[in-house]
């Protein structure tokens, strides 16, 4: 099957700093995989430049084959890619139910309306109720976002991110912040939406009994360099990838 | 949720229709009929201001240019063409603060926070030194007198149900718009413009669109001043007045839809009445308004709302 994503020499340098070295990857269809490695290796770059954030400075990048390297955010977005972020992003004054709303909305083409209510808007609002049930915020619909624990507000980023029906979905730490509780949670929460709505799912995390529980794939960055690409049983055994970021203590 | 804010709305328009609508009969003078015309076009203006300001986080210090553009077209076209053409120069007003918004706002909207305002306020003073030098044309710092719409309107109290209507009709688009998804998305810009674009959306491009729709009713605003005053003066387009429709929007509270409007009825309320006994009303205003960034950040109608939510049961448990 012709792989979803596919990154093709991607290089990118901020001033004298490579933050991208010469990055070649692929990723399949309906896969589930994870980034890992150490601060400053260039996980959230690699997303940035996926998502058009920031242009590589040579390098393609290909999107459900199509080639989306000089394409913008904007165009990327609808193209059907969507993101979550590390620090978390949302719209704290809105309701957490418009936060996915309006995500829902912009998914349908619907905000150049300006005479309609937002409530007129039956198929956005059922969808964003839905979203918010799956993710387990339904209760918190009507709470404004800025008032949820930091752990719910990194969920109401994903059902944000998901609301938009993406093809790809990219979460950056998603477990970042949060108890060892909320962290299994959202680890399981994570698989779960990537089944159920049939998703290509690329995660960066630390937290290795996410990455090892639910990732198909691990890639391994290391100052910019793909380290190493494998099954979970591959990486954790990959003695590159112990002397590099895992270390002994981890095994 | 949704019925506490049809019960706001409708107490707004409630008041709002009773209060002006009965002015033309408990008037003393057609002083005070001038006086609610001032506050209906004022209160107008600000509210658009504040679609602007308040939800997209676009603060404009310009909007003078808008407001002088419909003013002076009004002023212009009578003059020199007649009474007769005192609608369609209303018309034309709005048309051409449609246009200068777009050329405009292409240029200012590329900029963001404080270079957006300077930017905007630059653009203003533009239009106001042109006005004031170009003597033949403009009547420079004399202005034009003596303007006065024709027919059923040269009656006040028809004049003053005309605006009363148009008011109403602008604030209750602007409503709509306020709970539209493009009013969500407005303000989802405000609060966060990265996320927007990673939604899919051009926040530019919204922000242009909302920058239009604003200095259309700013233009809207100046041409139907001219009916009240029946004159026009270069001041129209100088930064005091984008400065005082900043003021209203800030003293009623930008965080509320209708709070602008208030804030134009205290701020034109306090002009007439300190005015009367004092040259330095504006003293007085700029007294009440370092109470109110101070003491009342939320401006008055955000204050009375939060001190009704801070006594009302059943909130606490939300805590």
């Amino acid at each position: 099957m012709e792989p979803i994503l596919e990154l093709q020499n991607v290089t990118k340098s901020f001033g004298g700093l490579r933050v991208t070295s010469d990055v070649s990857l692929s990723v399949a269809q309906g896969s589930i995989s994870a980034i890992i490695g150490p601060n400053g290796a260039g996980k959230t770059t690699i997303f940035n430049q996926i998502t058009g954030y920031l242009k590589p400075d040579s390098g393609k990048i290909f999107f459900c084959g199509q080639d989306i390297t000089e394409l913008n955010t904007r165009d990327i977005v609808t193209l059907g890619m969507a993101r979550a972020f590390q620090v978390t992003s949302f719209f704290p004054e809105e309701t957490v139910l418009d936060n996915v709303r309006v995500a829902c909305l912009s998914q349908k083409n619907k905000t150049r309306n300006l005479l309609k209510g937002v409530d007129d808007f039956k198929d956005a609002t059922d969808q964003a109720h839905k979203i918010l049930s799956s993710i387990g915020l339904e209760k918190e619909a009507d709470r404004p976002a800025f008032e949820l624990a930091h752990g719910d507000q990194k969920l109401l980023d994903i059902g944000i991110a998901l609301a938009l029906q993406p093809k790809l979905l990219l979460l950056d730490e998603p477990t970042s912040g949060m108890s060892p509780d909320e962290r299994l949670l959202t680890r399981n929460l994570v698989k779960k939406l990537w089944k159920e709505f049939n998703l290509t799912l690329i995660f960066i995390e630390h937290d290795m009994d996410t990455v090892f529980g639910i990732a198909q794939t691990v890639r391994v960055l290391q100052m910019g360099r793909l380290l190493a690409e494998g099954s979970p049983e591959e990486i954790r055994n990959n003695p590159e990838v112990i002397t590099a970021y895992l270390g002994e203590e981890v095994l | 949720m949704k019925k506490s804010l049809f019960n706001k709305d409708i107490i707004f328009w409630g008041l709002f229709v009773v209060v002006f609508g009965s002015v033309p009969f408990l008037k003393q003078s057609d002083y005070h009929l001038m006086l609610a015309n001032s506050i209906l076009i004022w209160g107008m203006f600000a509210v658009a201001f504040n679609m602007l300001f308040g939800v997209t986080g676009m603060l404009s210090f310009g909007q003078a240019l808008y407001y002088g553009l419909g003013a002076y077209s009004v002023g212009l076209v009578v003059k020199n063409y007649g009474p007769s053409l005192f609608l369609p120069a209303i018309g034309l007003g709005v048309v051409l603060a449609v246009i200068t918004s777009i050329l405009v706002g292409l240029l200012v909207i590329r900029l963001s926070g404080v270079y957006f305002t300077v930017l905007t306020l630059a653009f203003g003073q533009l239009a106001w030194q042109i006005t004031f030098r170009w003597y033949h044309f403009t009547g420079g710092d004399d202005g034009i007198q003596g303007i006065m719409p024709s027919g059923v309107l040269e009656n006040h109290t028809v004049y003053y149900y005309f605006t009363f209507v148009l008011v109403i009709l602008a604030i209750w688009f602007l409503r709509r718009v306020a709970n539209s998804p493009m009013g969500l998305v407005l303000r989802c810009i405000r609060q966060n413009p990265e996320r927007v674009r990673f939604l899919g959306r051009r926040v530019r491009r919204n922000q242009l669109r909302i920058y239009v729709i604003s200095s259309f009713f700013a233009a809207l605003a100046g041409g139907l001043m001219t009916g009240v005053t029946n004159s026009i003066h270069p001041d129209m387009f100088y930064w005091t007045t984008s400065g005082e429709v900043i003021l209203m929007a800030v003293l009623g509270g930008i965080g509320q839809f209708f709070g602008p409007f208030i804030g134009a009825t205290v701020i034109i309320i306090i002009q007439d009445v300190v005015g009367a006994r004092t040259e330095y009303w504006s003293l007085i205003i700029g007294l009440i308004m370092m109470v109110m960034v101070l003491g009342m950040p939320r401006g008055l109608v955000g204050e009375i709302r939060g001190l009704k939510a801070r006594f009302a049961p059943g909130r606490m448990s939300r805590g």
